[in-house]
C-alpha cells in the first residue's frame, strides 16, 4: 500500500482537479506554487487526503511550505500513518 | 436610523465623531488562523490610522494624490487605508501577490497600473518593496514608497488639523480596481457624498440596526468586501468580524463558526461559496455551530442560481439555518455598491419562466413546472436612490419582462473612470449608466439573465477574456491571434469554468499535450485564474466574424457541441 501512495495521489490529482486524466506528474513537480492546484482545490485534496488514507490535514498546514509536490505530501502522509 | 448622521458629511468626519463618542468600542474583531483574535476599537483604528496620516504627510503626499496599498487583510491594511483619508489622499487597495501567481506578470500589472493612475506613493511591506521598484522602471510613479513596518500608531494629534477634516463631500475619496490588465485601466473613483448615500439607502434597505453584526471573509480590494464587508459596518457603527480571504478558502467552516460565536447577522457571498460551503466542510466542523442568528446571507458579484440556494439551505438547515434567510442583490463598483437588494422583508421571489422563450425571444414567459421551466431568482427591488431601466439596442425602454441592457441613474455614481474621461463618456447614455449586464423587470423587481460583455465571472472576480487570449496566444506553437477564452457554467460549483481553446498546427500528441501544459501554466500564473479546460484545436476550427474578429460566443457555441 505504502509504495502506492504517491501513484493514487497523482491519478486523483489529474482526473478531478486538473481535469487531465491521462496526464502524468513527477514526484518532485511543484503543485502548489506553480499554480497547479488552485487555492480552491486545496481543501478537496485534504478530504481525499482524509478519506483515502485516514489522515488529517489541518487547513493551516495547506501551503507549499508544508508540502508542494507529490513527493513531499506522500511523505506527510506516511509520517501520519505511523 | 444608523446612518442618519452621514449626510453632508466626510469619511474623516464621520471617524473623527466614532473617535470621541465611543473610542472604547470595537470596530473591527479580526480573526487569524494561526494567532489569536484581535479586536480593534475606534480609538485603536484612529491612533493607527494617524500613523500613517502622518508619514504621508512627511513624505510630501499631498490631499487628491493616489496611494496604492498593496498588503494582506491585517490591522495595517486597515490603518493605511483610513490614514490615506485622514491626509487627504486617496486609497486604492490593490491584491497582495500570492504564491502561485508569476511575479513578472503581477509587475506586469503594477506597472499598467501606475502608469494610468499616477500613483504618488505605495504602502507595502519591508520585503516587497523590490516589486514596487521594478514595477515602477521608468515611471515616475509611485514617487514614494511608504513601508509599513516602520509606521506606528500615533498618540497625540489634533484630529481636526488633519488634512482629510478639510475635503469636501463631493471630492473623490477612494478608487476601486478591478483586476488584470484590462480591469487596471478602469479606477473607478467614488466621492465621499456617493459612498454615504449608496451607505444611508442600503443601510435602509437592509433594515440595518443596532442588534446587527456583520462577519465578511470577502477581500478588500473588491467592491463587495470594501463596501459590504468593510465601509458599512464601521461607519454606521455595526460590528465587524472579518477574516482573510485566504484563510476562508483552506477552511470555509470558519465562516459559520465565527457567525455562530458571534452571533453574525449578515454575511455577503459570491454564488460559487454557497456551494463551496455546502460540499465541503465537513460535519465534526461544524460541532455546537448555531446559524440562528443568521438573517440575511447575501448572494451578490456572480450569476446567482436557485439550486445553489437550495444546496447550502439543506446543508445548514440543521445548524439553524433558516430559509427566509437567504437573500439576493445586485451590485456593481460603479453605483458604490448595491443597486437592488432582495429577501429582506420577503423571500427572495422565484420566477418560473419558460427557457425557450427566454434565448430564443428575449422574454421571461411565466410557465408552470415541467421540463422547460427554469427558475430565476429575483436581485430584488431597486435600493431607495437608485432608478432602473432596462434598454433594448437602440436605447428604448422595454416592457416589463422583456431582456434588455440594465442602465441604472442614482446619487451614488461614480464620479468617473480615474483619468480616463473618454472611458467614462462611454459609459453613459443620456445621463443614465449602461452596466452591460442583461436583465428583465418583473412586478417591480429586477432578474439578471446574462451580460452583454464577454465578461467570465468566476467565483465573484471579474475576468477579462482579452487578458487570457493574450497570455495564451504567447505560447510557441499557438497561432497568434486564433486564440479564444470564455466561461461555462458548472452547476456543481455554481459558478463558471474557464475554458481556452487555441488553434495549432501541431498534431502530434505529446506536442499537442505541452503546448496545453504551457497555456495552462501562463494562464494560471499570469492571471491568477484557475484555468479548467485547455483545448488545442486545428487550423481554422475557430470560426471568425465578417470582420475577421474571433467571436467568443460563437466558438463556445460550437465548443458545447462538439466537446461538452
Amino acid at each position: 500500500m505504502e509504495q502506492d501512495i504517491p501513484d493514487v495521489l497523482m491519478k486523483y490529482i489529474a482526473s478531478s482537479i486538473l481535469k487531465q486524466p491521462g496526464r502524468g506528474l513527477q514526484p518532485d513537480e511543484a503543485l502548489i506554487s506553480s499554480g497547479l492546484i488552485d487555492s480552491f482545490s486545496l481543501v478537496d485534496l485534504a478530504l481525499f487526503v482524509e478519506e483515502t488514507f485516514g489522515v488529517r490535514i489541518d487547513d493551516t498546514e495547506l501551503n507549499a511550505d508544508t508540502f508542494d509536490s507529490l513527493a513531499q505530501l506522500a511523505d506527510l502522509i506516511q509520517g501520519r500513518q505511523g | 436610523m444608523l446612518t442618519d448622521f452621514l449626510s453632508g458629511s466626510t469619511l474623516g468626519a464621520i471617524l473623527g465623531q466614532y473617535y470621541r463618542r465611543f473610542p472604547e468600542r470595537t470596530a473591527i474583531h479580526l480573526l487569524h488562523s494561526q494567532r489569536s483574535d484581535q479586536a480593534l476599537t475606534y480609538g485603536e483604528l484612529i491612533r493607527g490610522s494617524v500613523g500613517y496620516a502622518q508619514a504621508f504627510g512627511k513624505l510630501g503626499i499631498r490631499p487628491g494624490e493616489v496611494a496604492i496599498i498593496i498588503q494582506n487583510q491585517s490591522p495595517h491594511l486597515v490603518y493605511a487605508f483610513f490614514g490615506a483619508i485622514l491626509a487627504g489622499v486617496i486609497p486604492s487597495i490593490m491584491p497582495f501577490l500570492t504564491e502561485k501567481l508569476s511575479p513578472d506578470q503581477y509587475r506586469a500589472s503594477l506597472s499598467a497600473l501606475f502608469e494610468i493612475t499616477q500613483p504618488a506613493a505605495a504602502v507595502t511591506y519591508r520585503e516587497f518593496i523590490p516589486e514596487i521598484t521594478q514595477a515602477r522602471g521608468r515611471n515616475a510613479f509611485p514617487r514614494q514608497i511608504l513601508v509599513s513596518d516602520h509606521i506606528q500608531p500615533c498618540d497625540s494629534f489634533d484630529l481636526d488639523q488633519m488634512a482629510g477634516m478639510r475635503s469636501a463631500p463631493q471630492d473623490i475619496v477612494l478608487l476601486q480596481h478591478s483586476s488584470g490588465t484590462t480591469g487596471l485601466q478602469k479606477g473607478v473613483a467614488l466621492s465621499h457624498q456617493a459612498i454615504f448615500n449608496q451607505l444611508n439607502a442600503y443601510a435602509h434597505a437592509l433594515k440595518l440596526d443596532s442588534q446587527d453584526v456583520i462577519v465578511s471573509w470577502l477581500p478588500l480590494y473588491h467592491d463587495m468586501g470594501l463596501i459590504a464587508g468593510f465601509l458599512l459596518p464601521i461607519l454606521c457603527g455595526t460590528p465587524l468580524v472579518l477574516m482573510s480571504p485566504f484563510d476562508w478558502v483552506r477552511a470555509p467552516h470558519r465562516l459559520l463558526q465565527a457567525i455562530s460565536s458571534f452571533r453574525g447577522t449578515l454575511a455577503w457571498l459570491p454564488n460559487f461559496a454557497y456551494n463551496f460551503c455546502a460540499q465541503k466542510i465537513r460535519d465534526r466542523d461544524l460541532e455546537g455551530v448555531d446559524l440562528s442568528s443568521w438573517r440575511a446571507v447575501i448572494n451578490c458579484s456572480e450569476p446567482m442560481y436557485w439550486s445553489s440556494h437550495q444546496m447550502f439551505a439543506e446543508r445548514f438547515r440543521p445548524y439553524g439555518f433558516r430559509l427566509e434567510a437567504l437573500a439576493t442583490s445586485y451590485a456593481m463598483a460603479e453605483n458604490v455598491f448595491a443597486v437592488t437588494q432582495g429577501g429582506i422583508d420577503n423571500p427572495v421571489r422565484i420566477d418560473q419562466v419558460e427557457q425557450r422563450a427566454l434565448i430564443t425571444q428575449q422574454i421571461a414567459v411565466p410557465a408552470s413546472d415541467g421540463p422547460g421551466a427554469i427558475k430565476m431568482l429575483s436581485a430584488g427591488a431597486p435600493i431607495a436612490n437608485t432608478r432602473l431601466r432596462v434598454l433594448d439596442p437602440k436605447g428604448q425602454v422595454v416592457p416589463d419582462r422583456h431582456i434588455g441592457e440594465i442602465s441604472i441613474q442614482s446619487t451614488c455614481m461614480l464620479t468617473g473612470y480615474f483619468k480616463r474621461p473618454d472611458l467614462t463618456a462611454k459609459a453613459f447614455l443620456d445621463g443614465w449608466y449602461l452596466t452591460g449586464d442583461l436583465g428583465y423587470l418583473a412586478d417591480g423587481e429586477l432578474y439578471i439573465t446574462g451580460r452583454k460583455k464577454d465578461l467570465i465571472i468566476v467565483g465573484g472576480k471579474n475576468i477579462y477574456p482579452q487578458d487570457l487570449e493574450r497570455l495564451a496566444g504567447d505560447v510557441a506553437g499557438v497561432h497568434a491571434g486564433r486564440v479564444v477564452a470564455f466561461g461555462v457554467f458548472n452547476e456543481r460549483l455554481g459558478t463558471e469554468d474557464v475554458v481556452i481553446l487555441a488553434e495549432s498546427d501541431q498534431q502530434k500528441p505529446q506536442l499537442v499535450q505541452k503546448i496545453a501544459d504551457e497555456i495552462r501554466d501562463r494562464v494560471t500564473r499570469g492571471s491568477d485564474v484557475a484555468l479548467r479546460y485547455v483545448k488545442i484545436v486545428e487550423r481554422g476550427w475557430l470560426q471568425k466574424t465578417s470582420s475577421g474578429k474571433i467571436a467568443r460566443s460563437t466558438n463556445r457555441e460550437k465548443y458545447l457541441q462538439e466537446f461538452h
